[in-house]
């Protein structure tokens, strides 16, 4: 291999369904057991998931998702319209829950409790915070400090930026 | 598949430098694996390895991040602490097991 290995990552995370969310977070703490440097950027709706009261209430968006099939990825296309019944997405998000923890998936709070043990800095958007009416007692204690996006694209200087 | 000789033994090794014939391994190959990645090896390792080992013969896989926490009881800080810059593969390496696939 002639290139180089990535040394550092900042991972932005700006939405806040189950599938929004997880993929930032496994990313990041992937990048850690790697020993790449990472940054996670909450923005958006993806601050959901460093919100202590919501942050382990995250569901599946079953609305809008046409690649949505059940019981499992190879099974009937779920129809748009059913994806609204009341209750689908809280069936949707407990069945994925029980094959995450089938692998080791840990619920929110748990993931991000371990990904910041494991060193990686967890930050929040200024702009969102503000207009989303938070405090800092909104956040979990593992969330490090409320960025702007210029501090953000300062503390990445040298990384890989991924938009999930 | 490349060899490669340690403390004047040879044992068969992955790309990545991974045994690949466990039953080559033993506790002070494991002192001289854990040296090339700048380890030396303390009881907190030890503890490491021997959960990473015993958790390897039952399940036949490398255990991730959580499961060595929950089940091993061995926190995530300390892990990084041991094993700088990517605690999982370095244990598993010194343990002399298969590159892990856990993605988490």
């Amino acid at each position: 291999m002639s290139e180089e290995p990535i040394k550092k990552v900042s991972i932005i995370v700006s939405r806040g369904s189950l599938e929004g969310i997880y993929p930032g977070l496994i990313m990041a703490n992937g990048a850690r057991m790697e020993g790449i440097e990472a940054n996670l950027f909450f923005t958006f709706f993806g601050l959901y998931g460093v919100l202590t009261k919501y942050m382990n209430s995250i569901k599946i968006a079953t609305v809008g998702n046409p690649a949505m099939r059940v019981p499992d990825a190879k099974g009937f296309p779920l129809p748009t319209w059913m994806g609204s019944m009341p209750g689908m997405s809280a069936f949707a998000t407990h069945m994925m829950n029980k094959e995450m923890e089938k692998i080791d998936i840990p619920p929110v709070g748990e993931f991000i409790e371990m990904i910041s043990d494991a060193g990686c800095n967890i930050y929040a958007c200024k702009a969102t915070v503000d207009m989303f009416h938070l405090t800092d007692d909104d956040f979990c204690p593992q969330m490090d400090r409320v960025l702007t996006v210029g501090e953000f694209y300062e503390l990445s200087a040298g990384s890989q930026i991924i938009f999930t | 598949m490349p060899d490669k000789t340690i403390n004047g033994v040879s044992i068969s090794v992955d790309d990545d430098g991974f045994m690949t014939d466990h039953s080559q391994w033993n506790k002070e190959l494991a002192a001289a694996l854990a040296e090339e990645e700048g380890i030396s090896l303390s009881d907190g390792h030890w503890k490491v390895i021997d959960y990473i080992l015993a958790d390897y013969a039952e399940k036949g896989t490398v255990p991730g991040m959580r499961r060595i926490n929950k089940v091993g009881g061995i926190p995530t800080k300390e892990l990084y602490a041991l094993f700088p810059g990517g605690p999982i593969k370095k244990a598993a390496k010194v343990s002399g097991l298969p590159k892990p696939t856990s993605c988490v």
